[in-house]
Parts: C-alpha cells; sequence; structure tokens
C-alpha cells in the first residue's frame, strides 16, 4: 500500500515543480513532513485538504515566504532557493494569498504594476501603468473597476479580482491561487475559469487551493491531498470519488454534510424589520427573524446583504425604519449597545482578521473581550470567572488549541473563527449575525460550525447568516431572503429554495423580466 | 409607477458602469474612464491637500487684509523667510510618516547642520582655518576654500551632514529593528549633542552676502551674484519681487520631492505605511525604502537648517527650538492632510500645512496678543486646525470605517 502510494505520488518525468523531502516547523507544531510533491505544466492542479493540514505553507513555500526547514525544490528540473517573494516573483511563480496582499491606500493601476512597474526615464509612468491595469482587468472580464480607485474603496469581490489581475501581470509560468475566489461573485468565478483555462492552454503551471468542492470540480485534471502536514495522495481528477477524498482529507467519513432542518411552525419572531434603509444602500427591508429559526441573506456580493448586519449591530448612522427585538422598539447605536442585554446581538464580522480578533493577544483575552462586563466585579476583571468562561468556551466549540494564553496568531484559520464565534456565544445573544463565517475554512470546521448554528437554534436563538456560497444556504436555512441593490426582492422557502431559484432571484432575472413586461403592456 | 422609476434608476447606473459582460447590470457604481469621474476620485483622494491649501488661502488673504502693508513684497519676503525652515521640517517629517513611523530627530537634525552652517558658510577668505573651541581650547578643524567656491563646498558639507544623519536614522531603523520613534529619539539626542559640541554657545557668522542674496527678493539675489543686469533686465522685471525662498521650495519640492514621489522606492514607502505586510508579500524592497525615506527627511531637515543659520546668521544649538520644531512639523504633516497611520498624504502638503501654522503666529504681531498669551492661543488654533482635518468623521455613516 505505501509502495504503491510512493510509486503514484513520486514525481513524474517533465515535472515543472518538483518538491523533495521538504519538511517546516513553527516551534514545536509541524507542518509539513517529509512532503514530496510535483506538478506539471499545462494542468490545474488543486491541492486538497482541511486547515492546518499544510497546504499553506506549502503554497508559502513554493512563494518564498517562507524557507523549508529540510528538502530541496527543483524549478524545471533546476534547483531553486527563494529566500523571499520576490525572488520566487523572478524565477516565474506569481500567487494569490487567502490574505489579500494588496496596498489598501494605492490605486488599482498601482497595485497591479507594485511589484515591476512601468518607467520612464527611471521614474513610474502613470499613464503606461494606468493602460496596464485596464487590460489586465479587461482580460479578466472586470472592466467596470477604474484603476484610479483607491483599494480601500473597492467591495472585497472587486479587490480579488484587482489581486487576480495583479497576479496575472506576472505573466507567470507557475500560478498559484489559494482561495482566491473565496469572496467572488458566481460571474466573477465563472470568469477567472476562463482566464484559468486560457493559462492552461499556454502551457503553464497552475496550483489550485479552494474548499470549494465544486470549483475543484470543474476546474481540476489532477489533486493531491493533504492531512496533517503530510502528502497523502495524487491522483489524476475523477480517478476518485467526492466522497472518497473527503474521506482522504479528513481521515473519516462525514455522513451528512448539514444537520436535519427540524419542521417546525413559524415562531414569533425575534427579530422584525420594517422599511429599514440607508444611505440608498438599503431600501425598505422588511424582514422577519424567528426564534429558533435560520433566515439566510442571499444574492450577489454586495447587495447590501453585509450593510445590513452592520445596521443591525449598530455600526451604521442614519438608519431609518423599524427594529423590533422580541416586540420592543430598539434602536442601535453602536455596538456596545447591540450585544447589551437589552438587544443581545452577536455580530461575526466579514474580516476575522481585522475585525473579529485582537491578533497579537491571547486566546483568552479575545474569547472573554467581548464579555468583559460580564466578568468582572467592579472595575476589575475576575480571573477566576474569565478562565471557568473561557475553557467553557473552548470545549463548546471544539477549538484546537496548544495554551490558552498563546496569541490567537497562531491558530489555523478555522480555530481562529471557532474563536470569533465562542467570544459572542459567551455573551449570550438572543441574535446572532453571521457575516460568511466559513470563508476560507476547511470542510470540517465548516460542518461544525453547521452544527452550532443548528444547535443554536434549537435552543431558541434566532439567526441571519450571509454567506456567498449557495450551496450553504440551502442546506443550512429555514428560509432565504435574497437581496439585490439594497433591497430584498424574494424570500425562499421549503421547496422553493433551491440553487436555481436563488441565482434567479440574486441576478433579479424576474424583477428585469417583470418590468420590462410591464413596460411593453404601458406601450400598447 | 414607483416600480418604473427603480428600473430606470438601475438602467442608468448600469449604463454608466458600462454593461457587464455577464450582461446583467450589477448594482454599485464603478465609474469608467472619462474625464470627470477620473477628477473626481482624484480630488476625493486628495481632500486633506485640497483642503490644506483651500484653508491656507482663506487665512492668507485675511492676513494681508489685516496687516496694514498687505500684499507688498516685503511682507511677502518676510512670511517666506520664516516659513521656510518650518516647510522643509515638515516636508522631512512627511517620509517617515507616510512609512507608518514617526521622526522625532528632524528638529535636532537641523540645529545640527544649522550649527556646522555657522563654521562653514563665514564666507572668510581663502585658507582661513577653521576653529571651534571647547574646553576652553580653540581646535582647527579643517581649511576652506573661500569665496563663492568655499560657499558652494560648505553647502554641500552641510546637506552631506544633514543626509547622513537621516541614513543613520534609517540604520538604526532597518537594521537595529528599532521603532522609528524610539530609535529617532535616540539619535536625535546624539545630533543635539553634536550641535552643543560645536556650538556650546550661539555664535558663528554666516556670509553677508549669502544672507542677503537668500533671504530676500529674486531682485535683491540678481543683484547680489549679479545676473540678469543685476536684476535690471527688462524681462526680468516681473519675477523680480519673488521671495528667493520660495523659489527653493518649489525648488526643492520640484527637484527632490516630486521624482521621489514617482519613484519605485516612493511609492514603496506608501506601500509599507499602507499595509507593510502586503508590501512585502509583493515583494518590494521594504529596507530600501524605508531607509530612503529616513535619508531624503534627513536631506529636508538639513536644507531646513542651512537656511536657518543662513537666515540668522549664526548658530544655536537650541534644544527647546529643536524640539519646537520636531512638534510643529509633526502638526504640519497633519494638516497637510498626511495621516499619521501612514500610507496617504504627501509633502507638499505639509509645506501647505507649515504655511498656515505659521500664519496663524503672523497674526499674532498684527493684532498686538501678549507674547505670554501666543502659546495658549498657538495651542488652541492648532487644536481647531487639526479638527478640520476631522470634520469628515461626522459624516461617516459607517462608523467602522473610523476605526481602520
Amino acid at each position: 500500500m505505501v509502495e504503491e502510494n510512493r510509486s503514484e505520488n513520486a514525481a513524474r518525468q517533465g515535472d515543472f515543480l518538483i518538491l523533495s523531502d521538504i519538511s517546516k516547523r513553527y516551534g514545536g507544531v509541524t507542518a509539513l513532513e517529509n512532503v514530496d510533491f510535483a506538478c506539471g505544466r499545462g494542468k490545474i492542479h488543486a491541492v486538497l485538504g482541511e486547515n492546518g493540514a499544510g497546504k499553506s505553507t506549502l503554497i508559502k513555500i513554493v512563494a518564498g515566504v517562507v524557507q523549508p526547514d529540510a528538502g530541496t525544490m527543483r524549478l524545471e528540473g533546476e534547483e531553486v532557493r527563494f529566500p523571499s517573494p520576490s525572488s520566487a516573483n523572478m524565477a516565474g511563480v506569481a500567487s494569490i494569498f487567502q490574505e489579500l496582499s494588496l496596498l489598501p491606500d494605492l490605486s488599482v493601476a498601482d497595485n497591479i504594476s507594485i511589484t515591476s512597474p512601468p518607467r520612464r526615464l527611471g521614474f513610474i509612468d502613470a499613464k503606461a501603468q494606468r493602460r496596464r491595469a485596464e487590460a489586465l482587468l479587461a482580460e479578466i472580464g472586470c472592466e467596470d473597476v477604474n484603476p484610479l480607485m483607491r483599494v480601500r474603496d473597492l467591495p472585497l469581490s472587486r479587490r480579488q479580482m484587482v489581486e487576480i489581475a495583479k497576479a496575472l501581470g506576472q505573466r507567470p509560468q507557475l500560478f498559484v491561487l489559494d482561495e482566491a475566489t473565496s469572496a467572488l461573485t458566481s460571474a466573477d468565478v465563472e470568469k477567472v475559469y476562463a482566464m484559468l483555462a486560457r493559462l492552461k492552454a499556454q502551457n503553464i503551471a497552475i496550483l489550485y487551493i479552494s474548499h470549494r468542492m465544486h470549483e475543484v470540480e470543474a476546474l481540476a485534471d489532477r489533486a493531491s491531498v493533504f492531512r496533517n502536514g503530510r502528502h497523502i495522495e495524487t491522483f489524476d481528477w475523477g480517478r476518485r470519488s467526492t466522497g472518497e477524498i473527503v474521506q482522504l482529507m479528513i481521515g473519516r467519513d462525514i455522513a451528512t454534510q448539514y444537520p436535519p432542518k427540524p419542521r417546525r411552525p413559524r415562531a414569533k419572531p425575534a427579530l422584525k424589520l420594517e422599511n429599514l434603509c440607508w444611505e440608498k444602500r438599503l431600501e425598505a427591508i422588511s424582514l422577519e427573524v424567528g426564534a429558533g429559526e435560520i433566515v439566510g441573506l442571499g444574492g450577489l456580493d454586495g447587495q447590501g446583504q453585509k450593510t445590513l448586519l452592520l445596521a443591525l449591530f449598530g455600526v451604521l448612522r442614519g438608519v431609518t425604519g423599524e427594529i423590533a427585538i422580541k416586540g420592543k422598539p430598539v434602536r442601535p447605536a453602536s455596538p456596545a449597545f447591540a450585544k447589551s442585554r437589552s438587544a443581545g446581538i452577536a455580530l461575526v464580522p466579514e474580516d476575522r482578521k481585522t475585525e473579529g480578533l485582537m491578533l497579537p493577544m491571547s486566546i483568552t483575552d479575545n474569547l472573554a473581550i467581548a464579555s468583559l462586563d460580564a466578568l468582572a466585579t467592579g472595575p476589575f476583571v475576575d480571573r477566576a470567572k474569565e478562565r471557568a468562561a473561557v475553557e467553557k468556551g473552548i470545549a463548546r466549540l471544539r477549538i484546537k488549541i496548544g495554551d490558552s494564553k498563546d496569541a490567537v496568531s497562531t491558530l489555523s484559520g478555522g480555530n481562529q473563527q471557532k474563536v470569533v464565534i465562542a467570544k459572542w456565544l459567551m455573551t449570550e445573544p438572543g441574535i446572532i449575525l453571521l457575516n460568511d463565517p466559513t470563508r476560507g475554512i476547511d470542510v470540517g470546521t465548516k460542518q461544525e460550525i453547521y452544527r452550532l448554528m443548528r444547535e443554536l437554534a434549537d435552543q431558541g436563538v434566532a439567526i441571519l447568516f450571509y454567506s456567498t456560497d449557495y450551496d450553504e444556504l440551502i442546506g443550512c436555512c429555514d428560509r432565504v431572503a435574497i437581496m439585490y441593490d439594497g433591497r430584498i426582492v424574494r424570500e425562499l422557502e421549503g421547496v422553493d429554495l433551491t440553487e436555481h431559484n436563488i441565482i434567479a432571484s440574486a441576478l433579479n432575472i424576474d424583477g428585469a423580466a417583470a418590468t420590462s413586461a410591464t413596460g411593453e403592456a404601458a406601450h400598447v | 409607477m414607483s416600480n418604473s422609476t427603480i428600473s430606470n434608476s438601475t438602467l442608468s447606473e448600469s449604463t454608466m458602469a458600462g454593461a457587464s459582460t455577464s450582461g446583467i447590470p450589477i448594482p454599485g457604481i464603478f465609474p469608467r474612464r472619462s474625464l470627470g469621474t477620473d477628477l473626481l476620485i482624484k480630488l476625493r483622494q486628495n481632500i486633506g491637500l485640497v483642503t490644506a491649501i483651500g484653508l491656507f488661502c482663506v487665512v492668507y488673504v485675511f492676513y494681508h487684509f489685516a496687516h496694514p502693508k498687505g500684499f507688498s513684497s516685503a511682507v511677502f519676503v518676510q512670511n517666506a523667510d520664516e516659513v521656510f525652515t518650518l516647510a522643509m521640517v515638515a516636508m522631512a517629517q512627511t517620509l517617515p510618516v507616510l512609512a507608518a513611523g514617526l521622526d522625532l530627530s528632524v528638529g535636532a537634525v537641523m540645529t545640527m547642520v544649522g550649527c556646522l552652517a555657522s563654521y562653514l558658510l563665514s564666507g572668510a577668505a581663502q585658507g582661513t582655518p577653521i576653529e571651534f573651541s571647547f574646553g576652553g581650547t580653540p581646535h582647527i578643524l579643517a581649511t576652506l576654500p573661500g569665496g563663492i567656491a568655499g560657499i558652494i563646498a560648505g553647502t554641500f558639507i552641510c546637506l552631506i551632514a544633514g543626509t547622513l544623519a537621516g541614513f543613520f536614522n534609517g540604520c538604526v531603523v532597518v537594521y537595529g529593528r528599532i521603532q522609528p520613534i524610539i530609535a529617532t529619539l535616540a539619535t536625535g539626542a546624539i545630533y543635539i549633542g553634536i550641535a552643543l559640541f560645536l556650538r556650546p554657545t550661539p555664535g558663528g557668522k554666516i556670509d553677508d552676502d549669502l544672507n542677503w542674496a537668500l533671504t530676500n527678493s529674486l531682485q535683491d539675489f540678481a543683484s547680489t551674484v549679479h545676473i540678469f543686469d543685476d536684476g535690471n533686465a527688462p524681462w526680468f522685471a516681473p519675477f523680480g519681487t519673488i521671495p528667493v525662498p520660495f523659489i527653493l521650495i518649489v525648488m526643492i519640492a520640484l527637484l527632490a520631492w516630486v521624482p521621489f514621489r514617482r519613484s519605485v522606492t516612493g511609492r514603496s514607502v506608501y506601500a509599507i505605511g499602507s499595509a507593510e505586510g502586503a508590501a512585502y508579500m509583493s515583494g518590494l524592497r521594504i529596507d530600501r525604502a524605508k531607509l530612503a525615506a529616513f535619508t531624503l527627511a534627513g536631506f529636508f531637515a538639513g536644507c531646513g537648517g542651512l537656511f536657518l543659520a543662513i537666515q540668522t546668521s549664526s548658530g544655536n544649538a537650541d534644544i527647546p527650538q529643536a524640539g519646537t520644531y520636531t512638534l510643529n512639523s509633526i502638526a504640519a504633516v497633519v494638516i497637510g492632510g498626511t495621516s499619521l497611520l501612514g500610507g496617504t498624504g504627501g509633502a507638499i502638503g505639509s509645506i501647505f500645512g507649515a504655511l498656515i501654522l505659521r500664519v496663524i503666529s503672523f497674526f499674532f504681531r498684527i493684532f498686538d496678543i501678549a507674547p505670554l498669551l501666543q502659546p495658549l492661543f498657538e495651542g488652541i488654533i492648532l487644536l481647531a486646525a487639526v479638527s478640520i482635518g476631522a470634520l469628515r468623521v461626522l459624516r461617516v455613516k459607517n462608523t467602522l470605517e473610523l476605526f481602520r
């Protein structure tokens, strides 16, 4: 068996990138152990595995971000060492990382040409740079972004497209995409597919990391599975069934992906919104979320879903309309009010690294930070209470940690997200707002989050859940409200809750058809 | 009825954004290339600079109206002399701030270079030894060529000294991995120490012609250095009243700042202030850019010190003055629209920040406010000026943006 794996995993003649016997340790944690890995030109090679499986470390080694402790790397037969990202770039490796590597205060054009801007007389040629940005954005079908705009002012999905344009501009021989599509709309994902197909035809080697199985299914020619820092198996796509792959990834069987939805009559609304408006970004939002109900927010990215969650959490000023919690009208003026007893709202934010966690602070500090009021005696934090509460939180979400005094930045992405969720559960909220909580998270953790959501709902918590993944919305939600251009265009539930309906509503096809029909009628 | 207006607005937005390739309009406006939208984007991104320029124009015009000799060349010249040094020190401060740092040594570098200049630019005859006394015994440092060659050589040495001080700051920050604020606190003390070593008591001398030529109008400059018929050439007349320090600021900005801004290194400095991790991941040379930022800061601070010595015709290792200049440089940078978090702004804004700060103090002279009250009023006005920049906070509807 081992022998067979070896032959399957071994580098093949003509492979473009060959890693031999690579190991990497971070402190006491082994990230990669004696990994052999190879990928060839003109193929999309998927790298699969749970968070913490070693995929990210592998990619970082290839991109020159980290150096392996042992082992060799060969590119087109020649041994190479990448002491820095720029040396990897020079060798023809372009990478798009899970954490966006854009410079928020610089313009789109600046960002796209950041590594080697076009120059005239030694100075950056702003016009040439702009033309270059326009050409590259057009190449990935993203002409709607003005290259003069600051990256900071773009929505996440557009930023990710800019990132792709930036990497593409390096005209790489090896193109590495690490969760590069996690924030993209489905229309953009199609464009990225088309681009990848073109690159493949140009005989470029592509490494593709994604937690979205349907993407991998659509793209991969070959796949490698990693688990616990080891390379488990590499195979041509199609030789393994999805079930087998999942099992290789997690090493255990997962029976059902989504917990069953209980059938019960709709409870009294825990959260009731009426005619909520804000700055033309939210228009006349009326929505009810019952106690014990999971309501999804769907639609294309940037249609007001995140804005709605922020409005409920008291982040936005000048919100008009009615918000009632358990029948009582409230007006959240700040997150501090939103989490207080009188509102009891928790928000798991979009970006866990900047809005969810204080990365350099310890796991304990992060977990306790939202419920310090409850953990304090007078002005001082009660250490004993804090420890008890933190331990409970860690146990409840099964967060894998070394020591709770470690900085939260030492945890893997999935475990970091669990810390964010646990931190909010410690405030005992009645309403939980989730902003794409499974973005960039491994399958195992995703399922744990789904199960937890249902568990909370069963306990009577009202959940409002925004996700970019339609599959997830269908699997988890009792009801899904589709947003388009700041308004709710349709609510789907029961048998109507299908991918087809979600997509149709998300693109507002019905609405467009309806208005054109009435227009014609008016003409007649 | 309401339905049709909605679809209309969606339609017009989508035509503005250009039909997306999928044929379905994606709302959320991404303005396409056109002169109008480009200008709007530029304006919005440089709102700090635009505000500073506007504010300066308002207060300065007001000042001239209030001044008995307003709008005269003499007033312009005097103002330009008084603003030059702070403008340079503010430009110096801009660079570390753009890289999300802070340079507490700019005032010290300025002072050190000023003290050095009071030896090197005395305009003494050829071969005169440069002496300085320390602990009672006179030492001979070196001899310089006299006349114009001596002045040029002295200027170079002063500017190199400032640049080296900045480079040293950069080395401590980059290779010592020490945070800029504490690194420059220490090196600033060193530079003040050197300044005190050079000038234990105020003194020294600056060549009279040099002082006259650089601190007056262009006409006076021309007549001192004997160009353009001693400044009497007819074509020269319209330019004659322009203050020389003003020309110098424009030249230094155009020859040092603008090229830097457009260089890859300059871009890298902005990138570091914006997101250092992302800058590193983009394969930028972080160390080199930081080193360049501090070095250029030293150069600008050196220019300031040089001019201060020329203007006052002496060297003075004045510790409180160095501190005041450092703190005012930070204020000028902020008023000029550069974020202390780094990544946005620029040295041109800082020049205007310095102008605004100085004009405020000019008002004390014409309104005859008791000198003892000056710091109090300066503080209040500074707070008010900085608050103007903070006014945008009131318009922010998404409070999360305040914390980014």
